[in-house]
């Protein structure tokens, strides 16, 4: 009974802040409401026994990805004004397209065909279960290529984001260190010949 | 319990959330950072979708794969607002019916 509550609770305010998403005009409340998204979907998926990985939702996107959305729109200078001219325009086709998909998806996905007469609640873990220790098992023993091209990915997308972004700035004087070693004693000092003071008074 | 809970609830859950990000880029078509958004949506979508059913039918490997749409999601979050970066500082916008030139 208490899950259920629970249940309901999390998917209203998942739904809200997912709608807040997509309708309200400053980019930082967007992101901030996508943060509220991710916590509450983190949740529902605890609430299906899948703690690793809602946690790692936590972690990862709350505090990898949506700080750097964060950063993203505060570091663009974007005029929200003029973004968000078109939206009454394209807002009865987007409702219109959302609600017939809606309806279409719930249609299949809805208790006639995975209620509970065809899906049985699933059986109560045994105590001691860990869901960590479950997933570490699979993803080391079957899935072990898998997780080592997954992190090829991740740092192949680190070497893009930093070779994007990367920028010569021109005009900037900065220490140019294979000039200074290359340097040779002919470039800096230059020997004059020259009659002594000396040699003058003698004659 | 989640017995009590029929899987069809967060099938419905999901399948509303999905339909939410599609309604989401058709209204901000014109902001690129809240399309980005939005396919992130899209992604939780599938995500709970996934997790749901590795509970229901008892097989561990539905969150192996959410693991790995994690993974991937987030690199291309990274390349997605690194290449945005890019476009804003070359074109000074991120509006998309602006950004109609290959040539950078």
């Amino acid at each position: 009974m208490v899950e259920q509550i629970l249940f309901y609770v999390i998917s209203t305010v998942l739904l809200a802040s997912a709608l807040g998403v997509i309708s309200v005009k400053n980019s930082v409340h967007a992101a901030l409401l996508l943060v509220l998204t991710f916590f509450t979907a983190a949740q529902l998926w605890i609430l299906l026994r899948a703690e690793f990985l809602g946690i790692a939702l936590i972690l990862v996107y709350v505090g990898a990805v949506m700080v750097l959305f964060l950063f993203v729109v505060m570091m663009l200078d974007v005029n929200t004004e003029h973004l968000k001219q078109g939206f009454a325009r394209y807002l009865p086709a987007g409702l219109l397209v959302a609600a017939v998909m809606a309806a279409q998806m719930i249609a299949v996905l809805g208790a006639r065909n995975f209620g509970t007469d065809k899906f049985a609640g699933p059986a109560e873990l045994p105590a001691g279960y860990s869901n960590t220790e479950e997933l570490a098992q699979l993803l080391f023993t079957e899935y072990l290529i898998a997780v080592e091209v997954a992190a090829l990915v991740l740092t192949v997308a680190v070497i893009a984001a930093v070779a994007l972004t990367l920028r010569k700035r021109t005009g900037v004087r900065t220490q140019d260190i294979a000039a200074q070693i290359a340097v040779k004693r002919s470039d800096r000092v230059r020997l004059v010949k020259m009659p002594s003071e000396g040699s003058k008074v003698d004659s | 319990m989640t017995s009590s809970i029929p899987l069809s609830h967060f099938l419905t859950v999901s399948a509303m959330l999905f339909c939410i990000a599609l309604a989401g880029i058709f209204i901000n078509r014109k902001n690129v950072i809240i399309l980005l958004m939005s396919i992130e949506l899209m992604l939780l979508a599938v995500n709970t979708n996934f997790i749901a059913f590795s509970r229901y039918l008892g097989d561990a490997s539905g969150q192996v794969f959410v693991f790995f749409i994690l993974t991937v999601a987030a690199a291309e979050a990274a390349i997605g607002l690194a290449i945005l970066v890019v476009l804003f500082r070359s074109r000074g916008t991120i509006n998309v019916e602006e950004l109609d030139s290959l040539k950078g």
